[in-house]
């Protein structure tokens, strides 16, 4: 990093990261989900913090397009399920090993996306927003009635897929393990791009593209850059995520009200930051698993979820990060 | 001497109404162009022609040698025209040091994020808003948001910048100030295309002015010929006789 003469902060840029000590509360972060389950052998800390991660993972991919640029994507599920039907296809039709299997989903999902991206990201505002949701449920209809993924009815895996990883208890660690690496992509990613050059094309883009556009910053490319980065991460999730329930069906890969619940989570940690997001998705989850528990109601989450949305737009429009910064400036120096 | 800036023969209609017709110019590396004419008579429109945020229906634009008709608006910002809004356009929640990065980032020089802060640094403090480098944007004042227009522009490093009305809404003291900023920028070798109303401003910056009237050009010339001109008179007041008599008297 240069010399400041005014000693004012620098933004960095991607050399520096590790100088600052945002990048280490991440790296702590990562450590604790992935020491606290081993520590005990805990396998039901791990499978809640499991869902954590893929909470962690969604959210804040979805937070690039959202809190960043400014596009209300409510389809952002579509790239988790499509990453879960690519990679249990491959596994399942095709015999490919977990790895191949998972990162061509990745890429795949990636591809798509910039190609939809391009299209859709015409449209701004109310109407980018349907037309995700236009998205999703096209390729669930697509899906439901494609024969070589099991239309509606859907894939399974054989259990004999989880020998490689070394038998099924073994390769639930291991699925753990790389989600945790998932989620800690996507903090990095998110961390990264915020204090980019890139990141700061978003930002004008989100606050005014056209005066974006007039300045300077090629609005086109990298609005169908970020749909389609945003994409990679969750899509690899999903491929995880369905290779451990070895079954997928249309009605779970692309279920809305997931898409929703990452959506609240952005808006509750506060949209455009990274430590809000992750921070939102964890308490949103132990929330949701106390919940689940309720005898009276199913699915009452969804109730909590819609209630925290309006309450949040109404009183607290820049979420929990927004009330922190606003009481302790000095915050904004070390969190992101 | 080839012109930086040569417009030629560009229209543009909205629905019915024909915004610009038939306008040709051209503007000389380190010139200061004035463009005046009453409400209406497509200044602004002519600006987003050149900078590309509308397709003109008819004629080409061309900057330093090559032909940018039609541009999207970052290709030609990157090419090295920056522009002021009329109606100001500030990132809101972002600083003002942040809104003039975002110029110096994406600008000419295509620069990397700490040399655009330097860059943005420098265009903040030398329109003086120096000391709100951190205060977000929304909380400027008019005045501060104009000059903060300006110094996003002068970020960018720009060969030519258009100022829409950088002076409308400031107090004297304010176009004082922003006068003697505007003589500077020329100073540093850039070069200006601007519109204003404030006609005693204007005359004294400008090396030549372009008088526009319902989309055409009325007449172009230097200051003080264009302001004895009477048909320049009888656009601005709309009544050839009041016209007449105030040349008479002039």
């Amino acid at each position: 990093m240069r010399a400041d003469p005014l000693g004012a902060p620098q933004l960095a840029t991607g050399v520096v990261l590790f100088r600052r000590p945002f990048f280490w509360i991440i790296a702590a972060v990562i450590a604790v989900f992935i020491a606290a389950p081993l520590w005990g052998n805990d396998v039901q800390l791990r499978e809640s913090l499991l869902l954590a991660t893929v909470y962690i993972t969604l959210a804040s991919n979805l937070n690039i397009m959202l809190g960043y640029a400014g596009y209300v994507n409510f389809g952002s599920i579509v790239f988790f399920g499509l990453g879960g039907y690519i990679c249990v296809y491959l596994m399942s039709a095709q015999a490919w090993p977990l790895a191949a299997a998972t990162l061509v989903a990745g890429i795949a999902v990636s591809v798509l996306a910039y190609v939809f991206g391009i299209g859709i990201l015409r449209l701004r505002g109310p109407f980018f927003a349907l037309s995700t949701i236009g998205v999703n449920e096209a390729v669930k209809a697509f899906v439901s009635t494609f024969e070589p993924w099991g239309g509606s009815a859907g894939l399974y895996l054989s259990s004999e897929l989880f020998q490689p990883l070394g038998g099924p208890r073994q390769a639930l660690w291991v699925i753990y393990f790389l989600l945790v690496a998932v989620m800690g992509c996507s903090l990095y990613l998110s961390y990264g791009i915020k204090v980019s050059k890139f990141g700061l094309g978003l930002f004008a883009i989100g606050q005014n593209e056209d005066a974006a556009s007039v300045l300077g910053v090629p609005t086109r490319r990298y609005k169908a850059l970020a749909y389609s980065v945003s994409a990679f991460l969750p899509a690899l999730a999903g491929a995880l995520y369905f290779f451990k329930s070895a079954f997928i069906q249309p009605s779970d890969a692309f279920d809305l009200s997931l898409s929703t619940e990452a959506m609240v989570i952005a808006m509750l940690g506060g949209q455009g930051t990274v430590t809000g997001v992750a921070v939102g998705a964890y308490f949103y989850e132990e929330l949701r698993g106390w919940l689940l528990t309720s005898e009276t109601f199913s699915n009452f989450q969804l109730v909590i979820a819609g209630t925290l949305l309006l309450v949040i737009v109404l009183f607290l429009p820049g979420g929990l990060m927004g009330w922190l910064y606003e009481r302790w400036p000095r915050l904004k120096r070390v969190l992101e | 001497m080839t012109a930086l800036l040569d417009v030629q023969g560009i229209s543009k209609s909205f629905g019915g109404v024909r915004a610009v017709h038939g306008l040709s110019f051209a503007v000389g590396a380190g010139e200061i162009l004035g463009v005046i004419g009453p409400n209406g008579a497509g200044k602004s429109t002519l600006f987003n022609l050149i900078n590309g945020v509308f397709a003109p229906d008819e004629g080409r634009v061309v900057f330093r040698g090559s032909d940018i008709t039609g541009e999207i608006p970052y290709r030609v910002a990157r090419a090295g025209m920056a522009r002021t809004h009329q109606i100001v356009q500030p990132l809101e929640r972002m600083t003002v040091l942040e809104n003039c990065t975002v110029g110096a980032c994406f600008g000419r020089e295509n620069l990397g994020l700490s040399r655009a802060r330097e860059a943005a640094r420098e265009a903040a403090v030398f329109v003086g808003l120096g000391d709100r480098l951190d205060l977000p944007a929304a909380q400027l004042t008019i005045a501060g948001k104009k000059r903060l227009e300006l110094a996003r522009a002068l970020s960018a490093r720009p060969m030519l910048l258009l100022l829409d009305e950088v002076l409308a809404g400031l107090n004297p003291t304010e176009v004082e100030h922003m006068i003697g900023i505007i003589r500077r920028i020329r100073e540093g070798g850039v070069t200006i295309i601007m519109i204003e109303h404030l006609m005693q401003a204007i005359m004294s910056l400008s090396d030549r002015i372009v008088v526009l009237n319902s989309g055409q050009k009325l007449t172009e010339g230097a200051p003080a010929d264009v302001a004895r001109d009477p048909a320049v008179i009888e656009a601005y007041l709309g009544d050839p006789a009041l016209a007449a008599k105030l040349h008479a008297g002039a």
